[in-house]
This record gives structure tokens, C-alpha cells and sequence, in this order.
């Protein structure tokens, strides 16, 4: 197992190095030079030439790639060309504010999509299975923004029930230790402010857990129908064991692994591609820290905003290959 | 076996733990309703109790950096104007020059030397005195700066490299004075421009660059904390030298990026006054009887631009056509809601030089295709460049072009909407590339050269002039103006500049839009000003 982990980790390295380098070559790529955002558009040339100077845009393509290679391995990844401060002391508040709310989403989706796609499977072709189907078809059609907004309207404004964004109540702020909000309020004895975190997690949570949930829906329904024309699933049923039994002891536990598979890389897309509902909800995340850097052209953030994600979302992937064993004693690495 | 039970038990927990969360829910909401009512029913015999002065304002995006001298960006400059003071204040709702930590000042009859008396007895945050030397060492400071470092003042400040204030020096404790190079109209307006609030030597000797993270000024509030990309709480300033300000005893700046999410959390009472309303909500506003809708002084202009130097547009008859043919007035009444002015001159008319005697051209398709046929144009299809953002000058970039395509369809000149994104299109319409685009601008001080000259003179070809327009009289008659002191001449030169640029018909002027901004019935006293930089100390929640 160990020297399967190695082996794995050691293939991240080509993978991570391929990443770097694409995302290296396609921000060049875009048009919009750096250096003039930076300076804003009254900017003149030799301002410009200046920074560009500074900033090292004017060395040949490879040397500004291996100078950023070399930061890296150095556990340097720059300095942000809009806020002058380094990468690596100010990422760390938006990559807890996205994991937070990412982890939340996934509980959601994993709680929601699961049962209702055994459900589905159990009582194939009833009311709920139709209905269950055609929800997880919209579900996974739907504009996030518009069912954020659509949230906002109705469980805040009209309901009352709970915020329409941000992290906390900013009249009364949680002190930040781990920057996991719901950690943090916990090790600091306030359960008034984890409630109240938890109010915010719950609509951006639910919207960003949509999608999520439609495909782990569909994945289980299609699994668990398949595990259950088994025969052993028809043994235990025929031997008159309750439907609970056989669902979540015998039939799940096969059907897991294709949904264990689905989970995972739901899991790392969440990472990545919350920027649309960090937007709506206004939550300081690593997708709109990335996204905001790409308007303003800041190299060294995309990059190792990406670099990041990629990093995650592997990582999440080798986690679902080892729980693979675990669920399934067949399964073995060497 | 012990697998089954593993995965059983860790269903179990997860349905547990979905009831735990919706019962989070109605739990929190019981508190918080009982919270808020508790302090009414204690003093339900008393008067009402005065409500916390706090204030949460909510605005599309986070700073750049608190240290107002070295950012660009009026999200930044919102918080530091809050923070720092300049020697001179604008009024409360335009540009006029007025004391702020100066309380007198003169200038020499030959437009070179400014002395300011300053105020006596002021302290920054830090227990720093506020003094002429304080003063010399923020302007050497700056000077010291390149562009990159200092844009404002460089751009303000220095010509081809060249330090416009040749010399600063303190006369005593409360009398600085300032040496020019060359005399320099604006040089007032300048000088009360958020960028140069004076900041506390002694803070930013010691902290260098990171004197953005920990701002020192003399303002009404000093600086609490930064949550990047979500709230910085700034509160009041006890030793503020200013007897009965601040009202408020603490804001917090919230970013909100999307304008529909931000009115939502308005509404939802998360905010008590929003920036940045699009104008079809403003009906929705005035509606509800919680809510006031601000309007915030215009000055700004939207337009259309031509690139001069390619074609169809390096004809004058051509651009004239244009000017004709579009309909700004239904522009106006369709995207702006009626909420804005249109525009006939490069610049709004609170700007002082505005020309009001000139006509603008008048909707007339007719004139237009005569224009186009004694030009001789071929018909041939032109691109036309739609913002990509929303700006205050502009609501919805891609439904204004869709109109302008029909109106320019309707004499005869075909066109296909194109945009880009919003850096990707300042860069190649900066280069020139494209044919029509559609652009705008909010004025920095409220004087006529931050827009003619910046906008429409040739130096500023490959800057901020867009439509390379390039017209040597214009030229003269604005660098003639940049060092005329004497403000009647200034303005009649402008005046004959603008008679010159209607002629040579550059772009097409939109509209002057009115921003608006919203805020709860209760938020009294905030007065919004036109440079967008909004002085909170005067506010009060009742």
C-alpha cells in the first residue's frame, strides 16, 4: 500500500509540471499586458516598460518558466502583482473559506443524491423515481446564479430564515485561528457565531450542491439497480430480509464504488468551479480569488491558484483509489 | 461483517447530521428573533433606545491596498478617504476647493508658489503630530516614488519625468510651502484628491510595504481589520480633532460583486446602504418604504467611440453621420431608466469650461444617409465593440450596441457586435483596433483637463485616447489652458475647444448617467460624491 501511495505521488510530479506549463503558455497567451493593468490606463510607456522590467516580463518565455518552477520548489510562488504581497501568506483564508463551504456542499449532495437514488432504484419506475429524475435533470440544467439569486428571494428576503451572503454576521466577526470558520468559532467556546456560520453555509451550500447532487443521484440510482438483479440481492430479499437490510448492508455497499468514483471528482470540480456561487454569496474563496486575478492579469495568482486546485483535486482522486480497498477487500494495490 | 456495520453506521451519521443542520437553522432563527427583540422590551416604558451606530456598506469589490497613494482604484480610495485627509477638502457634493487639514493657503501671482497654513492641534491614529514636516515628508516621499510606486502623483505631479513641485518646505510648525516648476491650474484640485491624504511618517517609515495592511491617517475613523475579498472595519477616532465627528462609531466596507445579490442583502437588512444599483432597480427602491434611493452627482460621460485613424472614420463627414443617426435620447429612456442627461460635449456639464451654447446633433436619419452619400462611403461592415462590464457611464454595454447597430443599420452602414474581455478590450481599443467602440469615463477632480486633455488630446494617443484623435488646435488651445491661471481665460479655452472637437465629431457622446446607490429609510446624513469617494463622517443611523 505504502509503495503504492509513493508511486502515486511520484507520478504527480509530470502531472502537476504538465499543469504548470500549460497554464504557464495560455495566460501568455491572452491578450492584455500586465503591467498596464497594473498601472491603470493613464499609465505612460516608460512606466510601463519599468514594471515590465521589474515584474520580469521582458525575459524569454522559458526563463520566466523556470524561474517560477524554481520559486516553487523553493515553497516560494511569488508575490501577487496586485496587492504586492506573497502568494503564500494570503492564500490560505480563501482556500479554508472554499474548503468549508465545499466540504458542506459535498455533505449535502452526498446525503440528498444518495438516498434519493436508492430510493429511486428501489421503487424503480414509481411516482418518486419519475419525479426524482426529472428534479436531478433540472438540478444539473440549472444556472447557479439564477438559483442563488432565486435562494436569496426566497429564504432571506421573503422567508427571513437565513443570510443572503458572506461568511458571518460582520456586525460581530468571528476571529479567524484556522480561518475554517466553523473550527475556529468552536475552539473560541462561541456557539452563537458557529450557528450563525452555519446559517451561511446552508443557501451557498445548497446551491453549490445542485449539480453534486443530480449526477450522484443518477450514478447511485444506475448502480443500485444493477447490484440489485444480482443474485445475492435477490437471495436476501427472497429469504425475507428487511428492505433496509438489504439495501444499505448487501446492495450499497457494491453499488458504492462507481458513486465513490463520482464523489471524488465532484469533489475536486467543487474546488475549482465555485466561482459562480462564491459571486452570488459573496464568499472570499479561491474561485474568486483566481477569478478576480484574471481580470486584473496577475500571473503569479492564476497560476498558483490553479497549480493549487490541480494539486487538491489529484490528491482527492488518490483518496478515492485507497478507499477503494477499503471498501472493497477484492481490490488491492501492490 | 465489520465492513457492513462501518457502512451502515456511517450512513446513519450522515442522516444524523442532515437533521442536526436543519435543526441549526430554526434554532439560530429562534435566537436571533429573540436577540433583536430583547432590547425593545426592556425599554418599552423608556424612550426608544438610540440604535448601534454602525454602518455596513456594501460595494462591488474589495481594496488594492489602504495606503491611497499608491493605488488607482476608487474601491480603495472609498475606505482610505475615510481613513486620511488632504490639505485641501472638495465640497460636500462637487469639486470646489475648500479648507481640510489646511485652513488658509494663497498662491503667488505668478502661479509658482502655494503656501498653506495648516490647522493646529491635529494627531494622526498613531499619536504622531500632524505638521509641516509630517507634510514635507509624505510630498518627498511621493517624489521619491516612480510611477509604478506613486501613480497619482506622477501623473498628477510630473511632466516628461520632471517634478512639477520642484520644492516643498516647512516654515515653522503650521506653514508649508510649495515651489513650481511651471504654473499648474488644477494644481488645488489636485492637491484635495483622495491620493494625497497625508499619512503619518512615523507609521509609514516604520512599515514600509506594508503600510497598506496597517494605514495611519488623521481621518474620523482609524483603520480595525482587513478580511481580504470580504469586510474591512475601519472605527470611529476618538482624538479626531473634529468636535462631534465622527457620527457613526464603526463601518464596515463589505465586497458584494454581483449588484442583484447586493440589493438582495439590502433588503434582507445584512447592509444598510449598497453602492452600484442598477438603474432598473431603482423603482423597486422608491417602492419600498424601508429603503431610499441616492443618487449620486454626475460626472461622467458615455460614449461612442471612432477610431479616427481608420475607415470609414478618418472621414469627418462620416463620424458627423454617425452622430446623426444614433438616437441617444431613447437610449437614455430604454437602459438608463431616464436617469441620466444626454450628452453633447466630452464632458458633463458640472464641469466648469462646460459649452453649453453648443448644439448637439439632433437624431436624423435623413442628414445621416446625406452625409454618408456625399462622403462616399462603401457600405462595407464595420465593427462594433460592446463593453463586456457594467459601468456606472454604461448599465449594459451589450443591449446600448444592440441599438446603436439598428440605428446605424437603419442609414445604411452595416455592423457585427463585438466584445472581449473587459482588460482584452481596453487593450486592443488602446491599440487602436477596433472601428466604433463604446467607452466612458468618471472624472478624478472635477476639472475640464481630466477630461478633454486626457481623453481627446493627441499626447494621450495610445493612453487614454481611445479614437486617436488628433487635432493640433485642440492641442494648443488645452496645453494653453493647463497653465492658465486666471480662471476665465481657462474656461473660455476650453469652451473653444469644445467647438472644434463637436465639429471634428470624435465620438459619439452618450450620456452623463446619475449612479445610484441605495440605503435603509433609517441611514441619515450620507451625501455621495461625485468622485465616488464618500466621506462617512457626517453619517448618522436613526
Amino acid at each position: 500500500m505504502l509503495h503504492y501511495i509513493g508511486k502515486r505521488l511520484l507520478h504527480l510530479i509530470p502531472v502537476l509540471l504538465g499543469m504548470t506549463f500549460i497554464v504557464f503558455l495560455i495566460i501568455r497567451a491572452i491578450p492584455g499586458d500586465p503591467a498596464q493593468v497594473i498601472l491603470g490606463q493613464q499609465a505612460t510607456a516608460e512606466a510601463i516598460a519599468a514594471l515590465r522590467d521589474k515584474l520580469g516580463l521582458n525575459n524569454p518565455w522559458y526563463v520566466q518558466y523556470f524561474d517560477y518552477l524554481k520559486g516553487i520548489l523553493t515553497g516560494d510562488l511569488g508575490d501577487s502583482l496586485r496587492t504586492r504581497q506573497p502568494i503564500i501568506s494570503e492564500v490560505w483564508p480563501y482556500l479554508a473559506a472554499t474548503f468549508e463551504l465545499a466540504i458542506f456542499a459535498m455533505i449535502i449532495a452526498v446525503i440528498i443524491g444518495m438516498n434519493a437514488g436508492i430510493i429511486s432504484a428501489w421503487f424503480q419506475n414509481s411516482w418518486f423515481d419519475y419525479i426524482a429524475m426529472i428534479v436531478a435533470l433540472i438540478g444539473v440544467s440549472m444556472p447557479i446564479f439564477w438559483l442563488g439569486l432565486m435562494e436569496q428571494w426566497i429564504f432571506s428576503i421573503n422567508l427571513g430564515w437565513l443570510p443572503t451572503s458572506g461568511r458571518e454576521e460582520v456586525r460581530d466577526p468571528v476571529a479567524a485561528i484556522t480561518h475554517l470558520y466553523l473550527i475556529d468559532t468552536l475552539l473560541q467556546g462561541r456557539f452563537d457565531q458557529f450557528l450563525i456560520v452555519v446559517k451561511h453555509l446552508i443557501l451557498p451550500g445548497l446551491a453549490l450542491a445542485t449539480i453534486p447532487t443530480a449526477i450522484i443521484a443518477r450514478m447511485t440510482r444506475a448502480s443500485m439497480l444493477e447490484v440489485m438483479r444480482s443474485d445475492y440481492v435477490r437471495t436476501a430479499r427472497a429469504k425475507g430480509q428487511k428492505m433496509l437490510i438489504v439495501i444499505y448492508k448487501h446492495a450499497l455497499k457494491n453499488a458504492f464504488i462507481p458513486v465513490l468514483t463520482i464523489i471524488g471528482l465532484q469533489t475536486g470540480l467543487l474546488l475549482g468551479g465555485a466561482i459562480l456561487t462564491e459571486t452570488i454569496f459573496s464568499w472570499p474563496g479561491i474561485g474568486r480569488y483566481i477569478y478576480e486575478a484574471i481580470g486584473y492579469r496577475d500571473y503569479p495568482v492564476i497560476q498558483s491558484g490553479i497549480l493549487i486546485v490541480a494539486f487538491l483535486f489529484v490528491m482527492i482522486n488518490l483518496i478515492v483509489d485507497l478507499l477503494y480497498t477499503v471498501i472493497d477487500s477484492r481490490i488491492k494495490y501492490n | 461483517m465489520k465492513n457492513k456495520k462501518f457502512w451502515s453506521f456511517g450512513l446513519f451519521l450522515l442522516l444524523a447530521l442532515s437533521m442536526v443542520l436543519a435543526a441549526c437553522g430554526s434554532d439560530t432563527e429562534k435566537e436571533e428573533t429573540s436577540t433583536t427583540t430583547a432590547p425593545t422590551s426592556e425599554t418599552t416604558t423608556e424612550e426608544k433606545a438610540a440604535p448601534p451606530q454602525v454602518l455596513v456598506f456594501g460595494r462591488g469589490g474589495d481594496s488594492v491596498s489602504l495606503d491611497p497613494a499608491i493605488v488607482t482604484d476608487g474601491e480603495s480610495f472609498k475606505v482610505t478617504q475615510n481613513l486620511f485627509e488632504t490639505l485641501l477638502n472638495f465640497g460636500e457634493q462637487d469639486t470646489t476647493i475648500n479648507p481640510g487639514l489646511a485652513k488658509d493657503w494663497e498662491v503667488s501671482e505668478d502661479g509658482l508658489t502655494y503656501t498653506f497654513y495648516l490647522e493646529e492641534g491635529i494627531q494622526f491614529h498613531d499619536g504622531t503630530d500632524f505638521n509641516a514636516e509630517a507634510v514635507v515628508k509624505n510630498i518627498n516621499r511621493w517624489k521619491a516614488g516612480t510611477e509604478e510606486d506613486f501613480y497619482y502623483f506622477n501623473s498628477m505631479f510630473k511632466a516628461e519625468g520632471a517634478d512639477v513641485i520642484t520644492d516643498v518646505v516647512a516654515d515653522g510648525d503650521h506653514k508649508v510651502i510649495f515651489t513650481l516648476s511651471r504654473p499648474q491650474a488644477p494644481f488645488l484640485k489636485n492637491i484635495a484628491m483622495s491620493p494625497f491624504g497625508i499619512a503619518s511618517p512615523t507609521a509609514f517609515e516604520a512599515a514600509g510595504d506594508k503600510f497598506g495592511d496597517n494605514p495611519v491617517g488623521t481621518g474620523p475613523f482609524k483603520f480595525v481589520d482587513w478580511k481580504r475579498n470580504d469586510s474591512i472595519t475601519i472605527e470611529k477616532f476618538d482624538g479626531y480633532w473634529q468636535a462631534g465627528l465622527p457620527k457613526l462609531d464603526k463601518v464596515i466596507f463589505r465586497s458584494i460583486p454581483d449588484n442583484s445579490a447586493r440589493l438582495n442583502a439590502l433588503t434582507a437588512n445584512e447592509i444598510d446602504l449598497a453602492d452600484g444599483i442598477n438603474p432598473s432597480d431603482g423603482a423597486t427602491i422608491e417602492g419600498n418604504s424601508a429603503l431610499q434611493l441616492i443618487e449620486r452627482p454626475s460626472m461622467n460621460i458615455g460614449y461612442l467611440g471612432l477610431t479616427n485613424t481608420r475607415p470609414p472614420f478618418d472621414n469627418v463627414l462620416v463620424r458627423q453621420a454617425v452622430n446623426y443617426a444614433i438616437d441617444q435620447q431613447a437610449i437614455v429612456d430604454a437602459f438608463f431608466e431616464g436617469r441620466a442627461q444626454v450628452a453633447k460635449n466630452p464632458m458633463p456639464p458640472s464641469i466648469s469650461g462646460y459649452n453649453d451654447d453648443i448644439e448637439g446633433y439632433a437624431y436624423d436619419p435623413e442628414k445621416a444617409k446625406a452625409l454618408l452619400a456625399e462622403a462616399g462611403y462603401d457600405g462595407k461592415e464595420i465593427e462594433l465593440w460592446a463593453m463586456p462590464v457594467p459601468r456606472p457611464y454604461m448599465p449594459d454595454g451589450a443591449k446600448v450596441a444592440e441599438v446603436i447597430q439598428k440605428n446605424l443599420a437603419d442609414v445604411g452602414i452595416p455592423s457585427e457586435i463585438v466584445t472581449f474581455e473587459w482588460a482584452t478590450y481596453l487593450e486592443k481599443a488602446k491599440n487602436g483596433e477596433a472601428d466604433a467602440f463604446m467607452l466612458g469615463w468618471t472624472g478624478d477632480n472635477g476639472d475640464a483637463d481630466n477630461f478633454i486633455y486626457t481623453l481627446l488630446d493627441k499626447d494621450n494617443i495610445g493612453s487614454n485616447n481611445y479614437a486617436y484623435y488628433s487635432n493640433d488646435e485642440v492641442h494648443d488651445l488645452l496645453i494653453a489652458a493647463q497653465s492658465e491661471v486666471d480662471e476665465n481665460k481657462r474656461i473660455d479655452l476650453y469652451k473653444q475647444a469644445q467647438v472644434i472637437i463637436h465639429e471634428d465629431a470624435p465620438w459619439v457622446p452618450l450620456a452623463h448617467s446619475t449612479p445610484l446607490l441605495a440605503a435603509k429609510a433609517g441611514v441619515k446624513g450620507f451625501l455621495p460624491h461625485p468622485t465616488g469617494s464618500d466621506k462617512l463622517d457626517n453619517v448618522s443611523i436613526e
